[in-house]
């Protein structure tokens, strides 16, 4: 099953759902876990292990000034601004190219062929014996979030059991990473922010066509419009971690609430449980 | 010469308009004859690189000079490579009020 971990609001606690989720899994079953928020990747804070890191590159237009009779073809089709054509020379500008190849097919003089580009890197390293973890990281100043998304889930496509840990928001970045999932967790807290931005989430996942439960996390027992939202709009409440000095000082310490507190596995296998029924998937 | 103005309307008669790549019109003046030239910006409405593509099409338009109010850093590297002379207007009068600006030497070098 391919399991996604979204919220809308950032800091409700997805990488605490997942990576507690795979350390408990990890134990009887393979688990592939998978950063997807590659502008600010954490789950490897909190699995220490030796990281095999490659980069991961776009293909970027490069320009045979000899055979370039700067017919300004190229520049004319580019949706994005991103080659300029002078009557002497062509510009390129790196950071607006989406990488679509079209500049090279349009070219009446064959004058231009791809190079790759970097924007991050893939890291991959086995914390515990049946986890793999994934970490997409996008380089500093690169603009284009998805193409690392898209290749930390391409090297994770055939592993039987994937967790996908989402960037906040319902941009892009956030499309990418879950679609394609058999089911999605939302991740949300006891504020109005948690959510308003819950209710944001939801529509992505909706118009995703994926289904969707919610888990509460840092609850102070006050959630009614939480559970009324929930309610009326299908989504079950599949786990509700209380707000607790004690698992924030864990996490603090970048730990895992199911290693110091093992009683905790019990709380996240249930919640894998629920999610396989819900996406309908046998175990 | 042909001096680009970015400008909100399409007559010599409109405010200038601060904005380059998003700009609803271009007006090229002739600094020889006195006579323009209004162009609707393809661009104003783009999602993105508009500064690069509206650069490239006051370069197809033979401009010598541009006068607006802000640049970005594409659309500048564009425009200094082309050797088009860029300069800020800051005030908030015409079309017409900034060419004669130009004319009489008051407009600063954008940096």
């Amino acid at each position: 099953m391919k399991l996604a971990v979204a919220s809308g609001k950032g800091g409700t606690g997805k990488s605490m759902v997942a990576a507690n989720l795979a350390f408990t899994l990890a134990w009887t079953e393979n688990i592939t876990l998978v950063d997807c928020d590659v502008e600010e990747p954490n789950l490897h804070l909190f699995f220490s292990g030796h990281e095999e890191e490659r980069d991961v590159t776009v293909p970027v237009p490069v320009i045979d000034e000899s055979a370039c009779n700067h017919c300004g073809k190229c520049s004319e089709f580019c949706q994005y601004g991103a080659l300029t054509v002078l009557p002497d020379r062509v510009l390129f500008f790196p950071e607006l190219c989406h990488s679509c190849g079209g500049c090279t097919l349009v070219c009446p003089k064959g004058a231009i062929h791809e190079a790759p580009k970097r924007i991050g890197t893939l890291a991959i390293s086995h914390p515990m014996p049946k986890l793999k973890l994934i970490t997409g990281t996008l380089d500093s100043g690169s603009p284009h979030a998805v193409p690392v998304i898209r290749e930390a889930k391409r090297v994770s496509v055939r592993d039987p059991e994937v967790i996908l840990d989402t960037a906040p928001g319902t941009s892009c970045p956030v499309v990418e990473a879950i679609d394609g999932s058999d089911f999605c967790i939302l991740v949300t807290e006891s504020t109005p922010f948690g959510l308003h931005d819950l209710q944001l989430a939801a529509d992505v996942v909706t118009k995703l066509g994926i289904p969707a439960g919610v888990v509460i996390n840092r609850s102070d027992g006050k959630d009614d419009e939480t559970i009324r939202f929930c309610v009326d709009h299908d989504l079950e409440i599949l786990l509700t971690i209380p707000f607790s000095r004690e698992i924030a000082a864990i996490q603090g310490k970048g730990d895992l609430l199911c290693r110091a507190r093992p009683e905790w596995q019990k709380e996240f296998a249930a919640l894998a449980l629920k999610c396989r029924a819900l996406a309908g998937v046998e175990p | 010469m042909k001096v680009c103005i970015t400008s909100q309307g399409a007559t010599p008669d409109a405010k200038v308009e601060e904005r380059f790549g998003r700009a609803p019109y271009f007006i090229l003046m002739d600094s020889e004859t006195g006579s323009f030239e209004a162009v609707a910006n393809p661009f104003a409405d783009g999602a993105g690189g508009v500064g690069p593509k509206a650069a490239q099409l006051i370069i197809d338009k033979k401009a010598g000079a541009l006068i607006s109010g802000m640049l970005g850093g594409n659309a500048k590297a564009v425009l200094d490579a082309a050797g088009i002379v860029q300069y800020a207007y800051r005030s908030t009068g015409t079309v017409r009020e900034a060419f004669e600006a130009f004319k009489n030497n008051t407009l600063a070098r954008t940096q």
